[in-house]
């Protein structure tokens, strides 16, 4: 924010930036090789729903969306009142996966939502161990690991793992402090 | 009849005294200025205390408005839900995050603090968490991260500074005007002359500081409306918590309201209603009218198709 704006009191909604999220099937790639873990076919989108009849009619643009595609996506609603667009598919096919989630994102940052986007969150499994989600945040254009282990537990020691597991793939949010967890997401 | 329906209106006398009282405490410390000036100081030396003291306000903000309220630090682990919605707010709005806290006292009540965004704290009382659902509390908490995005404590702090050297000039301007200009030969006279004439001078030019500096304030509240209302995309949310709490804070008992005076510029409202027309010169924050008009605005504004 400028110093104007903060003189004047204004801040301005932060564009989502959407590049990134389509490094994620070659990082995937390493991950498996690395960590042993798999795409599990699931990902999702978390919006804040805004109220009002524009949102209202871009949700059902939505809706039209997600039910072309054989039943493949639904939504949730979770505790903080944001919605999750959740699209479960071909746990092999994580470049459609992406594309489709991309697919969301763009048509909620086209209709001008894009500063109610939270973040893209896709998971992983190594069929042992709890799901890892990596989680995309829009607003920095960056990834983070998310490892709950229990209601409000999160096992940070793994989540550091799967970071150096991703290396230089993924621009990994530096700020650990941004790694905010996202209890209860979908999938995980 | 007439007792039950004046029990929740605001009481105007009790409004104009504390007015006034806020008032004397600003008169006050110019009056103490004066006296520095006139037994001899240097003026750019009791600009430079003025400073110092408004610096270390501001530096301090956070840990003395937490101080102040009895806000306690809590961990993600002690407050899941609280920090769960000032995380979500923070990667919405990309802020860092500020540290939370909450403050053991059912006076409904949030504000922010701290020098700068990496450095602020955002607190809640527990009878505000007790009385809002969760989009209500997440719209006041967005209020609040607006405050810490737009720097308010800075601009506050810099503001007041400012008004306190305008009065603090005035006074200079005046004793050159009295000391070179006339003669020093009756100077006793004089001197308790020029005294209380340079007292009434930066008296006015206080009062005319403290009316923009009040202003001011409840521009940047409704800034933070705005934003808050903005970012959370729930301008109604918003607009419920206000309406809840706004009429829950006039049925507080005194002494509670008292004890909450001192941090009134940084609440979410003010620990007293307000709502007549000289409170609405004097007061830190806009009238409930102004806020639920604004955010109105904005609802009907979301509502347009896209």
């Amino acid at each position: 924010m400028g110093l104007l704006d903060t003189i004047l009191g204004r801040s301005k909604p932060v564009k989502p930036d959407l590049d990134d999220l389509f490094a994620l099937p070659s990082a995937a790639v390493t991950l498996q090789a690395a960590g042993n873990l798999r795409p599990t076919g699931v990902g999702s989108v978390c919006v804040k729903p805004a109220e009002g009849g524009g949102f209202a009619g871009l949700r059902e643009q939505i809706n039209q969306l997600l039910a072309m595609d054989g039943g493949k996506y639904d939504e949730t609603t979770d505790g903080f009142g944001f919605t999750w667009i959740v699209r479960r598919g071909d746990p092999n096919d994580l470049s459609g996966l992406v594309a489709d989630l991309h697919g969301v994102n763009a048509t909620l940052s086209d209709a001008g939502f894009g500063p109610s986007l939270l973040c893209t969150l896709v998971t992983f499994t190594d069929g042992q161990l709890p799901t890892v989600g990596l989680v995309y945040l829009y607003k920095r254009g960056t990834w983070y690991p998310f490892a709950p282990t229990g209601p409000d537990k999160r096992d940070n020691a793994r989540e550091l793992q799967v970071r150096a597991y991703l290396g230089d793939e993924l621009k990994v949010e530096p700020d650990l402090s941004r790694w905010f967890p996202v209890w209860g997401a979908p999938g995980l | 009849m007439a007792t039950s329906r004046n029990r929740f209106r605001s009481d105007p006398q009790l409004v104009a005294r504390m007015g006034v009282t806020m008032f004397l405490i600003g008169a006050l410390y110019v009056g103490v200025v004066a006296a520095l000036i006139v037994s001899g100081l240097n003026i750019a030396f009791v600009l430079v205390i003025a400073a110092v003291l408004l610096f270390v306000q501001y530096y301090f903000s956070d840990k003395m408005a937490l101080y102040g309220m009895g806000g306690r630090i809590v961990t993600p682990e002690e407050a899941p839900e609280l920090h769960g919605i000032v995380d979500r707010l923070c990667a919405l709005s990309d802020m860092p995050k500020p540290r939370v806290a909450i403050a053991d006292t059912d006076i409904p009540n949030a504000f922010a603090t701290g020098r700068n965004p990496k450095h602020a704290v955002v607190c809640a009382t527990t009878g505000i968490m007790r009385r809002l659902d969760s989009q209500e509390l997440e719209g006041v908490l967005s209020h609040e991260l607006s405050h810490v995005a737009h720097r308010d404590v800075a601009v506050m702090t810099f503001a007041s500074f400012l008004g306190m050297a305008a009065g603090l000039f005035t006074r200079m301007a005046l004793y050159s005007g009295f000391f070179f200009g006339g003669g020093d030969d009756e100077d006793n006279n004089n001197g308790a002359a020029a005294f209380f004439l340079v007292l009434l001078v930066s008296m006015v030019v206080y009062a005319i500081s403290f009316l923009l500096t009040r202003t001011l304030s409840r521009y940047r509240e409704l800034s933070a409306d705005r934003s808050g209302a903005l970012l959370t995309g729930r301008p109604s949310a918003l607009a419920s918590a206000l309406q809840k709490v706004t009429g829950d804070m006039a049925r507080i008992p005194t002494r509670d309201l008292r004890a909450a005076e001192p941090f009134n510029a940084f609440f979410f409202t003010p620990a007293l209603a307000n709502g007549v027309s000289i409170s609405s010169l004097f007061s830190t924050h806009p009238s409930l009218e102004k806020r639920l008009a604004q955010l109105a605005k904005i609802s009907a504004e979301l509502g347009q198709p896209v």
